[in-house]
């Protein structure tokens, strides 16, 4: 930048920190983003910890805040962490399932200064919602939005897409509108994690997302003004890469269970990379020093075609993450990108998860890998590490 | 969508006006989103609070800002506020 005449942009800073309060859940999503080892991970972060954390990055500038997990409904000390950051001026936001949420909870989390809730549905009736959610939770998840809106939180709903209920958006959308919703995401799942280990039978076809986003389209139109719609394409079918994160350590910062802190929600996978642990280091050092934060940081790391592309500025080169676990490193072009020499990994993996959609619905679960501590240990580390679709 | 002059002007639900040290600039802050103000744009949503209507606020700002335009822009900023649903009508004055 500076031999153009122009002044180095300003540093980056972590406007969005997620909070990741615990690995621990109730619900067994095959989706789910955490890791697949996330059992491994076990030594959890204590209050104190976790409140020089929100402090420490306060300072760097985040202002919006996540918490997430797991379920962060399961820590008991989330009522303190909330108002601790309130106080220090984040703008809080819940990450639920809705599991175990009741009238006095959230009466303690709306004093604690609570911002805003976004609830989790797995499907748009009980069969289908609980079957996925592996556990029965659907109803809970009603009663759960009636009292966000009673409340008087604005009702922020996320559906994620998949496979077997993406053909069901106008039910979600029926849904949204009948429990007040002011913002809905349809989210199609994003393949990391327990997703990727489910890929095969999670990806929709295109044609299933075409009809998707139509009726995505009608109900944002007929809906304008009272109800927002977002809805989040897979990047499997996407010509270019999505701006993960908005770039390696600009925007984006996560701090896991156990401290460890990342710049994505996957970034773990990548080996030779040591992401630091706020128990070691402060996140000061963290976000502007660390190695692991400045490895892909900005754009001087990038190979072509990326290093001469126009879109560089937009996209970043796509994922990192998406870049290793598809093509084995990742230093590459994310896959999904057309003009990535590995491109041809992304349309062999749409082509087997269509040719799998010949089973029947009925059967479609068989072989879906849930999200939960006896999978975790089975799978652990071996599976993870080693990149699919090669 | 046009506002009337009488319309009383509030934050929408869930929005939070804020100046961010580290920043050094005013923000919005909603539901997974934050917007970053300029000095005239601050000015305007500060007024937004349930107690003034349209036409006082471009009133006052006349007073703290010179120029020819200052009234059609904060016009159209506030309008362009509302469309993106940051601030609401909080009654009929």
């Amino acid at each position: 930048m500076s031999e153009d005449g122009f002044a180095k942009p300003a540093p980056p800073k972590p406007l969005w920190l997620l909070a990741e309060l615990t690995y621990a859940c109730p619900l067994q999503c095959p989706y789910c983003s955490n890791p697949a080892d996330f059992d491994h991970y076990r030594d959890h972060l204590t209050t104190e910890e976790w409140e020089r954390v929100l402090v420490q990055a306060r300072t760097l500038g985040a202002a919006q805040l996540g918490f997430s997990g797991g379920e962060p409904l399961i820590r008991r000390d989330l009522e303190t962490l909330v108002a601790r950051a309130r106080a220090l001026g984040y703008y809080t936001n819940l990450i639920t399932s809705g599991w175990a949420l009741d009238e006095a909870r959230l009466g303690a989390l709306k004093e604690a200064g609570l911002d805003h809730i976004q609830l989790s549905f797995q499907g748009p009736q009980q069969q289908l919602n609980d079957r996925m959610a592996g556990a029965a939770v659907f109803e809970q998840k009603l009663a759960v939005a009636r009292l966000v809106k009673r409340f008087g939180y604005p009702m922020v709903l996320n559906f994620v897409l998949y496979r077997e209920n993406i053909d069901r958006v106008a039910e979600f959308l029926d849904l949204a509108v009948e429990l007040g919703a002011d913002y809905v995401e349809l989210a199609n799942t994003q393949y990391y994690g327990w997703a990727l280990l489910n890929r095969d039978r999670l990806l929709p076809t295109r044609q299933q997302l075409e009809r998707a986003e139509l009726v995505a389209n009608e109900y944002r139109r007929r809906l304008a003004g009272r109800m927002k719609v977002y809805y989040v394409v897979p990047d499997y079918y996407e010509d270019r890469p999505k701006a993960c994160s908005n770039g390696w350590g600009n925007f984006f910062l996560l701090v896991a269970p156990d401290g460890t802190a990342l710049p994505c929600h996957a970034a773990r996978v990548i080996p030779g990379l040591v992401f630091p642990n706020v128990r070691q280091a402060n996140l000061s050092w963290i976000w502007k020093e660390s190695p692991a934060f400045n490895r892909f940081r900005g754009f001087d790391w990038m190979r072509e075609p990326c290093r001469s592309c126009p879109e560089r500025f937009k996209d970043f080169g796509g994922c990192r993450c998406q870049a290793y676990l598809l093509a084995g490193d990742a230093a590459d072009t994310d896959p999904v990108c057309s003009l990535a020499p590995r491109h041809g990994l992304v349309l062999e993996a749409i082509r087997r998860a269509t040719a799998a959609t010949g089973v029947e619905a009925a059967v479609s679960d068989t072989g879906l890998i849930f999200r939960n501590v006896h999978n975790s240990r089975r799978l652990t580390a071996p599976l993870e590490r080693s990149p699919l679709g090669r | 969508m046009a506002l009337s002059d009488q319309a009383v002007l509030s934050l929408s639900p869930g929005f939070r006006f804020q100046w961010e040290p580290a920043q050094q600039t005013h923000v919005l802050l909603f539901p997974e989103g934050m917007v970053k103000l300029n000095a005239s744009a601050a000015e305007i949503i500060r007024r937004c609070d349930g107690s003034r209507t349209l036409g006082a606020i471009i009133d006052e700002l006349g007073h703290s800002f010179t120029g020819d335009t200052v009234e059609d822009d904060a016009r159209s900023f506030v309008e362009r506020a509302y469309e993106r649903g940051w601030i609401c009508e909080a009654r009929a004055a």
